[in-house]
């Protein structure tokens, strides 16, 4: 009953006219970034934080909150419409998505996505609001050893389980702890990777790192690739589903809800390896089998469902624990520490008002955006013309604006631009940008269970392994680690075995940058414990 | 002899063609196409589908016609490209299709006819879709 007044609250306070007004501008701007390719939510929460710092934390966060929802909406417009996955939970949708399309059913298929989107926003965001609470009460009762562990946990397991190079994604990880690390030392006063400059004696502001690595680095990267063929997107009247389209839709809806859920609230989640379950589980139970490869309902229906769950367990872990568990979480989790509010299990007991109005607006938000989504689906595939130099004219302006009024120092442009050329380096090198950002944000907090474990064991080394649930997440941790090696060698002694499912179910995939996106993700979950 | 056609998936850009197909025919010429995009957006409907661009080369290989089609992609406007390509090929004529523009969108878009019509160095054929 606590959870059911403290949620009414929450609504009292999403619905005030100003929040309200925020939560539009929130979906509308996550909704058109979403559509563009190369933008995501994370870029835009980015962009948008000192801009926000004029506001009170609770319209910035209902804001930001429908960014966040927002992108999931528009990128399977995206992927539909086009074949180029808006962002990366929706390549999965762009397989059976752009074959309805092509065939005539893009109507179907954007109906499908939105409506599923909304029905798995909701039970996604319903479970938060029950969830949370309940992991809440099992986090208090956890020490400095058990917090620094499941960090660890979560570090290791972005970097390792997400992405197809382990060794691309632990150096991001070392880079982002690096960038993390510099500043006067919090127990000792000391100054570490200062480089004799006194302005980086506070550190790098999280803010000028996320703009110059999202927006940045991503500006100079379309810079180097400006000119591409363009694609044709295929017209669209008004979204509709007819009586067996919905009949199809419902089933696959729940199901990618229940995938979507657990993986975005794990540690390692993302919202990658459930669209992609959800889409091998639709083609194996579903009575049209035959028309997978050509346009599937099923297939869109439910891996977009899996996604907007994800999107809503994710919050689970960063609302709950300060655990940010992809990238635009870790920069909400940034947007916290910057209005002074100390995220964590007491989030929700320190901020309660704060947090309920948050999810409370993610109900409303799903709404918005169905709303705006269904209707205006051809306005937004139209914003796919404009042209990437104005667009990108216009981020970098932001970006600069933005890591200016942080501090009001030229220096902070010139780390601004340094980074950004970093970020560029690393889309070139194929660097993932999730564990350095995790990296960067995640990596002090580390530091600071490090040293309280230590602190409290008198520098023992073994009061890491004081508290039974850090020795379970450590075994967990040597399990994600060990097990490609441990895989390997079962692979060399019975050489037939494994691989045999998964490449019957990409045979049918012929989309080349598609098909190998998967065989990474794939390959990412088969080597989970 | 060579007509120089600016070509859009548009009813515009399709009188333009059939009018240059003509023209071609008449003096027995080569014609030379060309469907350019800046290429700096993600969509864009003026650069005509593969689908489409074979359509028209059987549609001018049936008509017996000597014909080679273009579609450069490198950030110059179609103007541009249509005064390039009629400088490259000694066009002894432009084809161009006309639409109808208020003075408004003339100054903030620009006119691509209107660069072709001004700058060219060959006669201009400028015609309207019927």
């Amino acid at each position: 009953m606590d959870v059911w007044s403290s949620l009414m609250d929450g609504f009292a306070t999403a619905l005030t006219p100003m929040n309200f007004l925020y939560a539009v501008i929130g979906v509308i701007l996550g909704t058109a970034v979403g559509v563009l390719p190369g933008l995501g939510p994370a870029m835009t929460v980015a962009l948008l934080l000192p801009v926000t710092y004029a506001l009170e934390p609770t319209s910035a966060f209902i804001m930001f909150a429908g960014i966040y929802y927002g992108g999931m909406y528009g990128g399977s417009t995206t992927s539909i419409l086009l074949n180029t996955p808006g962002e990366s939970s929706s390549v999965v949708t762009a397989i059976e998505g752009n074959k309805m399309a092509k065939a005539g059913r893009a109507a179907q298929a954007l109906a499908t996505a939105a409506i599923g989107s909304f029905v798995a926003g909701t039970i996604g965001t319903a479970l938060l609001a029950v969830c949370a609470p309940i992991v809440v009460k099992f986090a208090v009762s956890l020490g400095a050893p058990s917090y620094f562990a499941i960090m660890v946990l979560a570090l290791l397991a972005v970097t390792a389980v997400l992405g197809s190079s382990r060794l691309r994604g632990f150096a991001s990880l070392g880079l982002g702890l690096a960038i993390g690390l510099v500043g006067m030392d919090s127990v000792t006063g000391q100054r570490r990777l200062t480089f004799g400059q006194p302005l980086l004696a506070d550190g790098l502001d999280i803010v000028v790192v996320a703009v110059a690595i999202f927006a940045v680095g991503e500006a100079l990267w379309v810079a180097a690739h400006l000119r591409r063929t363009p694609l044709h997107a295929i017209p669209v009247g008004q979204p509709w589903m007819g009586k067996s389209d919905w009949k199809r839709s419902w089933k696959p809806w729940l199901r990618g809800t229940a995938f979507g859920f657990p993986f975005g609230a794990l540690p390692a989640g993302g919202a990658e390896i459930p669209t992609f379950l959800s889409y091998v589980t639709e083609k194996r139970l579903s009575k049209h089998p035959e028309e997978f490869g050509k346009g599937a309902i099923e297939g869109v229906a439910g891996p977009e469902a899996a996604n907007n769950a994800a999107a809503a367990g994710t919050l689970t872990p960063m609302l709950a624990l300060g655990l940010p568990t992809n990238a635009t979480a870790a920069v909400m989790l940034a947007a916290f520490t910057s209005y002074g509010i100390q995220p964590g299990p007491q989030l929700f007991t320190s901020e309660g008002p704060l947090v309920w109005a948050l999810i409370a607006s993610l109900f409303i938000g799903n709404l918005l955006l169905l709303i705006i989504n269904l209707p205006l689906a051809p306005m937004w595939a139209k914003l796919l013309q404009l042209p990437r130099p104005y667009l990108y004219a216009g981020i970098l302006f932001f970006a600069t604006l933005g890591a200016y009024s942080v501090n009001l120092q030229a220096f902070d442009l010139v780390i601004l631009l340094v980074l950004g050329a970093l970020g560029f380096m690393m889309r070139r090198f194929g660097l993932p940008v999730l564990p350095l950002i995790l990296g960067v944000i995640l990596g002090p907090r580390i530091e600071g269970q490090l040293r309280k474990t230590l602190q409290l064991s008198a520098g023992d080394p073994a009061g890491l392994f004081g508290e039974p649930i850090a020795v379970v997440i450590y075994v967990i941790i040597a399990l994600i680690l060990l097990w490609p090696f441990a895989y390997k060698l079962i692979r060399r002694n019975r050489p037939a075995a494994a691989p045999a499912a998964g490449a019957s179910a990409l045979a049918t995939e012929p989309d080349d940058t598609v098909h190998s996106n998967h065989d990474a993700v794939y390959s990412d979950h088969k080597e989970r414990p | 002899m060579t007509v120089v056609v600016g070509y859009v998936p548009t009813p515009e850009g399709e009188a333009a063609l059939t009018q240059a197909i003509t023209e071609a025919r008449k003096n027995n010429s080569t014609l030379v196409l060309i469907n350019s995009s800046k290429g700096e957006a993600a969509v864009d409907n003026r650069f005509a589908p593969e689908g489409e661009i074979q359509d028209i080369e059987q549609r001018l290989a049936s008509q017996g016609i000597q014909y080679l089609i273009k579609r450069p992609v490198r950030g110059h406007d179609a103007a541009a490209e249509v005064l390039d390509a009629a400088e490259e090929h000694k066009a002894d004529l432009i084809v161009i299709g006309l639409r109808r523009r208020t003075p408004v969108g003339k100054l903030i878009m620009g006119s691509t006819s209107q660069r072709i019509l001004l700058e060219a160095d060959c006669p201009v054929l400028a015609v309207k879709a019927s």
